[in-house]
């Protein structure tokens, strides 16, 4: 019985991973990979771990303690690890990507980032990738 | 259970390659900065489920440490890509 839940738990958890690691990949900017990738890591690592939890029941029970612990911290930790890297990202300089509607923390703080000081922002960059290419 | 463990894992693995791509790729630093961050939180699960599978409770332990690694590597990334020092 232990094992058919565990079993199921992990699984769905799994499969939020897979879902948010395509996420990582196939979305257009660092904000968005960030917020899909995270979200749905956090959440599928934190069913996986609950999911080991509920497995070893029967077996052992340092493992569901440090099971329950380790999902504590991945709840706690993942999200404001992924706020300071979209913060930190935003203000080294990253543009939005071109579908993006609205930017509310436009010019709210100056940049400071490693890339403030030259004037050429990614968007610059690749544009000018693009024209070396095709040239 | 055991007959699945096998394509879990391989499902783990996948993950952590299109983490690996996006790590190889960029296009900036913030990018591959993500990608580290997410490769920290599913090596958690695949140190978990290994745990499970060999019924070692110190895998766990291994499990515990590198998602509070993994965290304070984020914040010093992020601090790094924001420009300032790491006690400011």
């Amino acid at each position: 019985m232990n094992e058919t839940i565990g079993s199921l738990l992990i699984g769905i958890g799994v499969a939020f991973d897979v879902l948010g690691c395509l996420g990582l990949v196939r979305l257009p900017d660092v904000y968005n990979r960030l917020q899909a990738a995270t979200k749905c890591v956090t959440l599928g690592t934190c069913l996986i771990l609950v999911g080991v939890a509920v497995a070893a029941a029967p077996q052992s029970t340092a493992m569901v303690i440090k099971a329950l612990l380790c999902t504590g911290f991945v709840l706690l930790t993942s999200p404001v690890g992924a706020h300071a890297l979209a913060r930190g990202a935003y203000r080294s300089g990253v543009p939005l990507c071109d579908q993006s509607v609205v930017d509310e923390y436009a010019g709210s703080e100056p940049l400071r980032g490693y890339r403030a000081a030259s004037t050429a922002t990614v968007r610059d960059r690749e544009q000018t990738d693009a024209k070396a290419e095709t040239a | 259970m055991m007959a699945i463990h096998g394509v879990i894992l391989a499902a783990l693995i996948f993950c952590a390659f299109l983490c690996l791509y996006r790590i190889g790729k960029g296009p900036s630093a913030p990018d591959r900065a993500v990608g580290i961050d997410i490769l920290g939180t599913l090596i958690v699960a695949f140190t978990a489920l290994t745990g499970l599978k060999t019924g070692h409770d110190w895998y766990l332990t291994v499990a515990l440490a590198w998602a509070l690694v993994s965290f304070v590597a984020a914040i010093a990334l992020a601090k790094h890509l924001e420009g300032r020092a790491f006690d400011e």
